[in-house]
């Protein structure tokens, strides 16, 4: 059993299991996020503190970038639609990080405030 | 009628697509460099700004016309509560889907009334929070963060907005019994909206709300 099943249309979609299971995980990585932004935030306990607070960047965008990803792939069905409709929506997504990386790196190292 | 049949009455495209759906992603597409302008704009003012009140920290700001020190002014376990709130609605979007496509109408009308109360609940508690901070002294011009931040979240809230609307004239639809299984697509397209204003807000609370 995959977590997919096979209407009349001939496109397989997720089981309604499958979409209960997708939306308990976001949940839960949501509260890893706030969880570890309370960790940072507070510095405490110290040790797992020492552990979150340099690494609190990288650990929300992992979590963000895989509920961002559970959404697209499940919930908006690229996984099972035409590759047209995921090209349509990867393509500028990459174009839209480009820019963000871009200008926060452009805008570091010029000064706003003379 | 089935659902190949009710294909088979739209003309053919030279994609073999609804060229529907392919409007909506192409649509998704753009926005999501709207997006990314306005969150950059947010990254590159971050911690830039000369005066308070500040989104974590405590600060000197202007308050009842005298400068006084101001704590920050994010209420994390509000925004959270929202974000489940507006992940669960896209939970929602997909068992309304899922029943209209098999032409379940109390299933349909059930999760979608679930979906439009999420969708106002994320909206109240936005305008909520709005409220919240201007009688804590963050107007629209009172530093590069509350100009930054007003844009970004405010434009999403207007997404959202618009989401509920779209849902909720698809919802009178189907109360109304005017959406059959062969025209599950008209909610497919909402759904596809609703879930693309979840994903922007999944980018937006980590990079908004939680990186200090």
């Amino acid at each position: 059993m995959d977590g997919t099943s096979t209407p009349a249309e001939g496109h397989t979609h997720p089981t309604p299991a499958l979409y209960l299971r997708i939306a308990v995980v976001l949940f839960v990585l949501t509260a890893l996020e706030v969880g570890a932004y309370e960790v940072a935030r507070r510095e405490s306990p110290a040790g797992l503190a020492a552990i979150v607070v340099p690494l609190i960047v990288p650990i929300l965008l992992v979590l963000s970038a895989g509920k961002f990803a559970l959404v697209a792939m499940f919930y908006m069905h690229l996984k099972q639609d035409s590759k047209i409709f995921s090209g349509l929506f990867v393509f500028p997504l990459l174009l839209a990080a480009v820019i963000i990386v871009a200008l926060v790196a452009l805008f570091s190292v010029v000064h706003l405030v003379p | 009628m089935s659902h190949a049949d009710a294909h088979a009455m739209h003309p053919p495209t030279a994609t073999g697509l609804d060229t529907r759906k392919l409007a909506i992603w192409t649509f998704i597409g753009s926005e999501c460099l709207f997006f990314a302008s306005l969150i950059s704009t947010y990254l590159v003012y971050k911690g830039k700004s000369l005066v308070g009140p500040l989104p974590h920290d405590a600060s000197q700001c202007m308050l009842d016309g005298r400068m006084q020190q101001c704590e920050g002014v994010f209420e994390i376990p509000l925004v959270t509560f929202g974000t489940a709130v507006l992940l669960f609605s896209s939970y929602f979007v997909v068992k309304a889907l899922s029943g209209a496509q098999r032409g379940n109408r109390k299933q349909l009308i059930g999760w979608l009334s679930a979906t439009v109360v999420g969708g106002l609940f994320f909206v109240g508690m936005q305008v909520y929070e709005f409220y919240h901070f201007f009688h804590k002294g963050l107007g629209y011009t009172t530093n590069v963060f509350s100009a930054s931040f007003y844009t970004l979240t405010g434009f999403h809230g207007t997404h959202v907005t618009l989401g509920v609307i779209w849902l909720s004239t698809v919802l009178v639809l189907a109360i109304r019994g005017k959406l059959p299984p062969e025209k599950a697509l008209n909610l497919e397209l909402a759904a596809l909206y609703w879930h693309f204003v979840d994903v922007v807000w999944i980018v937006i609370f980590p990079v908004v709300y939680l990186m200090k």
